[in-house]
């Protein structure tokens, strides 16, 4: 019997394991919470985030609740009366959320949901709880940032049953920080680390970036020495992509030789972006560096001790069910992806005035076509990859018969490996993932 | 309108440098003699065509013809003909101009004389015009009708006197162009009982009516069932209707006679029947000798024209079929290329033809294309004894074949502002070009004379000598036969495979230049792929050039959140339509417009 929180790690197929005779007859469904709340915006960051006021902080933790609310049985029972009271479903199902799914993980992200204090996560699990059947050994994560983190808030985490945290620390070098426009110093990582730890939350990751402008190779091996040497579960380590709409791509953007212009302008100079050799060779050297730890790469851009992948992204390269919910956040459900609205003032207004659950503003049906794209060019993220026999058990048909012609060509080139059942990219092709996906995109059906 | 007394018929033309307000005070004189009132005027009646309006230029000829009380208290017939603006349609102007007694020289009051001025009154000249010079736009700020007249009398050599001061924008003095146009044009002279004699100055195609042609009867008479002969095509046929234009509109009338403008139909299915510059006669009883000056107009410029999509090959077919009838001087027949598929290598007056053809099967028949590079006709000598005319390069023989090639030379007037003299010299020079005299027509500005390959001004010598002299210079040319010229083949070859539509020809002095900017600039256009690309210039079998696009080393999204798969997917699906417009050639990817690369050798 696992403790609770303890995450199996194991990949599992579609059904449930390990669990007791009720929630085996229910579907998996991860679920995810949005905070798009920050201290500060960083230089590269594109997510949907901003620094707010307490009270607007409040607001949007109400609205939360609400849109949580409205999945509850008591609304979907006056929705299928056709008197829907308050709220209504969006998703509409057979049966309640409660009944027909059984929550196999729930992942904070944000923006800084560490923001929020003690009594607002309170607010938000209670909510939760009270609408979901959550599973006893759901992976239950919060984003926590250097500098936000609180032991009032560390022991409300544990109350509420999260039993992972991710801390974004991004670089190891305080100038390298800075850069990057975050608000704290390895030094105060590290407290946080250790009161993280202190508070008895034994899964923790560390999100690093690597590529920073002005970052060498061996200030990147550093990064990744001090965070390995204090052994995290997981560590996530992203290459820098420059965003546009972001400080980061009115320097880089488009054409990095427009960095001095940019600097003289704002009267600093930004370095320059490592170029390609050694953005290939930091990427590279994640791989090398971590693996003596006993980390192992389980996707692009993840790793984690034997047991510690993350079941909740797993979930969505794996085209499991999931619910986003606040601003933004997406959902997958039956054969349909769901975005909620991306702005604030329509998102609280629809909940807090009008008292109805915002309406997903986008939705995507998906066709037979999607879907197998999706398989492959979500499957492929994994460094395991996808399995010929799923393919064939989700969608009737043999991959070789859909994808003959990529598939060929693209192990002719060395860029996907294919044994036995497996299919997976190799290091070339995970360089290139984007190209390799893009001839998925059409099958043959 | 039979029996109109030719004294009171006025047949003229506008002419003028580009932007100078031909016209405007076309519109100004349809306008003042009542034939519309302003507000039935669209802008600028005489040009049909939304591309003629944007580019500011006359592409087909047009006439009309419209009724001035003179201060004589006499009532005259004006028939204004619109004359095509541009070097390339030289021939077809002057068949409008041969169409005119008289033509109005309109100058700009602050830009004074140009060289398309010079070119346009030469011209006019030519034909015996009289020439009554206007000025226009003295409402500028920086109008000098002073100095404008003294350089019309000492550049051209005409009496500017009492030329009219108007603005054609406002209307103002416009009255004194139309005394002046019944006082110093010319009334026609010709036999009225004379055989028949017409001159075609253009044609359209309507769909109902077939062909109608538009013609200046010089002498004699013709009426509905006169059966027609074209004394050059040889085609004959009924003539169904006569008339004369009105604004916009064709206005059918019982004759035309001598002196008189305006059209015929026939039931002539095809422009090819009518072409510009051949003499209508009576085929009954012919006149015994066709107007002069009649010559069958030849492509100066070849290229390939391929449909983007494969699949619209047969509407681009009937797209072309549908332009020519209306334009006979563009000719096409199908051609296949490795790189491209199933196309047409189509054959122009000029690049402004070309490019006029290209946005028209882009625009008016939402077609995409990928153009390769533009060619001229070059003479090949065989050591057979054959001569070829080659306008596609990918057909020349092998040199072992070759005894020697010729190319088209042209005689190339330029006039520009003393202080660009020397760098329009140097890209003379650049561009092959022969020294041949220079005159200054006045203080400031010269006229430059060079003997230049067509082949050197074809791509991209109008862009560049803009650049060079900040805009001020301007450029005339005419075709002055071929010269023997050590050509060579230069093959581009992209991952060691000869790509056959970005092959072309060029002088050897130049070719190893060409060949290194060609690859640099491809490996501008081509995108990183999965592996390794070289691309290579060669001539014959020696690669003379050489740049490689490197493999695509990371294409990677490290960071997703996860939920968001409809943005990502909506990234590789981007992605992908990128990749569609490419042309695969072997087991790379170009990218469409690379295929008019060599066009943009100049810029740096």
């Amino acid at each position: 019997m696992k403790s609770a929180g303890k995450p199996d790690g194991k990949e599992r197929g579609n059904g449930v394991d390990g669990k007791n005779g009720e929630e085996e007859l229910k579907r998996r469904l991860e679920v995810y919470i949005h905070v798009p709340f920050c201290v500060k915006k960083c230089a590269y960051c594109d997510f949907l985030s901003a620094p707010a006021s307490e009270e607007a902080r409040q607001r949007y933790v109400d609205a939360l609740c609400l849109e949580i609310g409205g999945y509850r049985r008591e609304y979907h029972d006056a929705y299928k009366a056709g008197n829907p009271t308050r709220l209504q479903l969006r998703f509409p199902l057979d049966g309640t959320f409660h009944d027909t799914y059984v929550v196999d993980s729930i992942f904070l992200g944000g923006g800084t949901p560490s923001i929020l204090d003690g009594r607002q996560i309170r607010q938000i699990f209670q909510s939760l709880r009270k609408t979901f059947s959550v599973s006893r050994d759901a992976e239950i994560t919060i984003e926590a940032n250097p500098g936000t983190v609180t032991g009032e808030k560390l022991s409300a985490w544990r109350e509420v049953g999260i039993n992972r945290v991710s801390i974004g620390l991004q670089s190891a070098n305080d100038e390298e920080l800075k850069l990057l426009g975050r608000i704290h110093t390895h030094h105060q990582f590290e407290e946080t680390y250790e009161s993280v730890r202190a508070a008895g939350f034994t899964n923790v990751n560390v999100d690093l970036i690597s590529a920073i402008p002005g970052q060498s190779v061996e200030s990147w091996r550093q990064t990744l020495e001090k965070v390995a040497a204090i052994s995290p579960e997981h560590i996530s380590a992203y290459s820098l992509i420059v965003e546009e709409g972001t400080p980061f791509y009115e320097y880089f953007g488009e054409d990095r030789e427009k960095r001095n212009v940019a600097g003289e302008r704002t009267k600093f100079v930004m370095p320059a972006l490592p170029n390609e050799e050694d953005e290939r060779e930091m990427y590279h050297l994640t791989e090398r560096v971590l693996s003596p730890y006993g980390y192992h790469r389980y996707e692009i851009s993840n790793y984690a001790k034997e047991g510690y992948a993350c079941r909740h992204n797993l979930g969505y390269w794996e085209r499991r069910e999931y619910l986003g919910i606040g601003l933004g956040a997406a959902s997958f459900m039956g054969h349909k992806r769901y975005k909620n609205t991306s702005d604030l003032e329509r998102y609280l207004e629809a909940l807090l005035e009008k008292e109805r659950p915002f309406l997903a503003e986008e939705v995507e049906n998906l066709t037979a076509a999607d879907e197998m794209a999706e398989f492959l060019f979500l499957g492929l993220r994994k460094t395991r990859g996808i399995s010929a026999y799923d393919f064939a058990e989700n969608f009737g048909r043999d991959i070789d018969e859909v994808y003959g012609r990529p598939l060929q060509k693209l192990s002719a080139g060395g860029w996907l490996k294919r044994e036995g059942d497996r299919i997976f990219l190799t290091r070339r092709g995970i360089d290139v993932s984007n190209m390799v996906f893009v001839e998925f995109l059409e099958p043959e059906v | 309108m039979a029996g109109t007394d030719q004294g009171k018929i006025r047949n003229f033309c506008i002419i003028a440098h580009i932007d100078h307000g031909k016209s405007t005070l076309a519109d100004r004189i349809i306008e003042q003699t009542g034939l519309l009132t302003s507000r039935e005027m669209q802008a600028q009646v005489l040009d049909n065509m939304d591309l003629e309006r944007e580019r500011g230029i006359t592409i087909k000829a047009q006439a009309v013809r419209t009724v001035y009380k003179a201060k004589d208290g006499e009532e005259y017939i004006f028939n204004l003909i619109d004359t095509p603006g541009h070097v390339d349609f030289n021939y077809e102007v002057s068949r409008s101009l041969a169409a005119c007694d008289g033509a109005i020289l309109v100058v700009d009051a602050a830009q004074g004389v140009e060289a398309q001025t010079l070119a346009n009154v030469y011209l006019a000249l030519d034909h015996d015009l009289d020439v009554v010079p206007v000025i226009n736009k003295i409402d500028l700020p920086s109008a000098d009708p002073e100095r404008v007249k003294e350089e019309i009398e000492d550049v051209i050599g005409l009496e500017a006197d009492d030329a009219p001061l108007i603005s054609a924008k406002t209307g103002l003095n416009v009255e004194d162009v139309l005394e002046q146009i019944v006082k110093k044009i010319p009334a026609p002279v010709g036999d009225v009982s004379a055989p028949l004699r017409a001159l075609i100055f253009d044609s359209v195609y309507d769909s109902y009516r077939g062909v109608i042609v538009f013609c200046r009867i010089m002498e004699g008479t013709i009426c509905k069932g006169t059966p027609i002969l074209m004394m050059a095509t040889g085609a004959k046929a009924e003539v169904v209707e006569v008339g004369y234009f009105g604004a916009g509109q064709f206005i059918p009338c019982d004759s035309l006679s001598a002196g008189m403008v305006g059209y015929i139909t026939a039931s002539l299915k095809n422009v090819k029947d009518t072409r510009v510059g051949d003499t209508v006669t009576n085929a009954a009883s012919p006149c015994s000798e066709p107007l002069p000056g009649y010559k069958k107009v030849n492509s100066m410029v070849y290229c390939g024209m391929y449909p983007a999509d494969g699949a619209k090959y047969p509407d681009l077919r009937d797209a072309l079929e549908k332009l020519q009838l209306n334009d006979a001087a563009l000719q096409f027949e199908a051609e296949t290329s490795a790189a491209l598929g199933f196309g047409f290598r189509c054959g122009f007056l000029g690049l402004l033809h070309l490019e006029i053809i290209q946005e028209r099967l882009e625009r008016e028949y939402n077609l995409d294309l990928v153009t390769t590079a533009p060619s001229v006709i070059y003479k090949v000598y065989k050591t057979d004894g054959e001569v070829m005319d080659l306008t596609n390069p990918t057909n020349l023989p092998d040199p072992s074949e070759i005894e020697y090639m010729e190319e088209p030379i042209v005689k190339a007037e330029i006039m520009v502002t003393s202080e660009y003299i020397g760098a329009i010299m140097d890209l003379c020079q650049e561009r092959r070009g022969v020294y041949e005299s220079m005159e200054y027509i006045e203080e400031k500005r010269a006229v430059l004379h060079y003997r230049l390959p067509l082949n050197e001004i074809i791509y991209d010598f109008f862009d560049a000598l803009k650049s060079r002299s900040r805009g001020y210079a301007s450029f005339d040319y005419e075709i002055d036969g071929y010269d023997r010229s050590e050509l060579v083949k230069l093959d581009i070859l992209i991952n060691k495979e000869e790509v056959d539509a970005l092959s072309f020809i060029v002088h050897s002095g130049t070719a190893y230049e060409r060949g290194r900017r060609m690859c640099e600039k491809l490996k501008e256009e081509i995108p990183r792929q999965l592996f390794e690309i070289p691309i290579q210039a060669a001539i014959g079998s020696k690669i003379i050039a050489r740049e490689t696009v490197k493999a695509m080393r990371k294409d990677v999204l490290a960071k997703c959140y996860g939920g968001d798969i409809s943005r990502k997917k909506k990234l590789l699906e981007k992605q992908k339509e990128g990749k569609k417009r490419m042309r695969q050639v072997g087991n790379v990817e170009i990218p469409q417009k690379a295929f008019m690369s060599v066009l943009k050798l100049d810029e740096k």
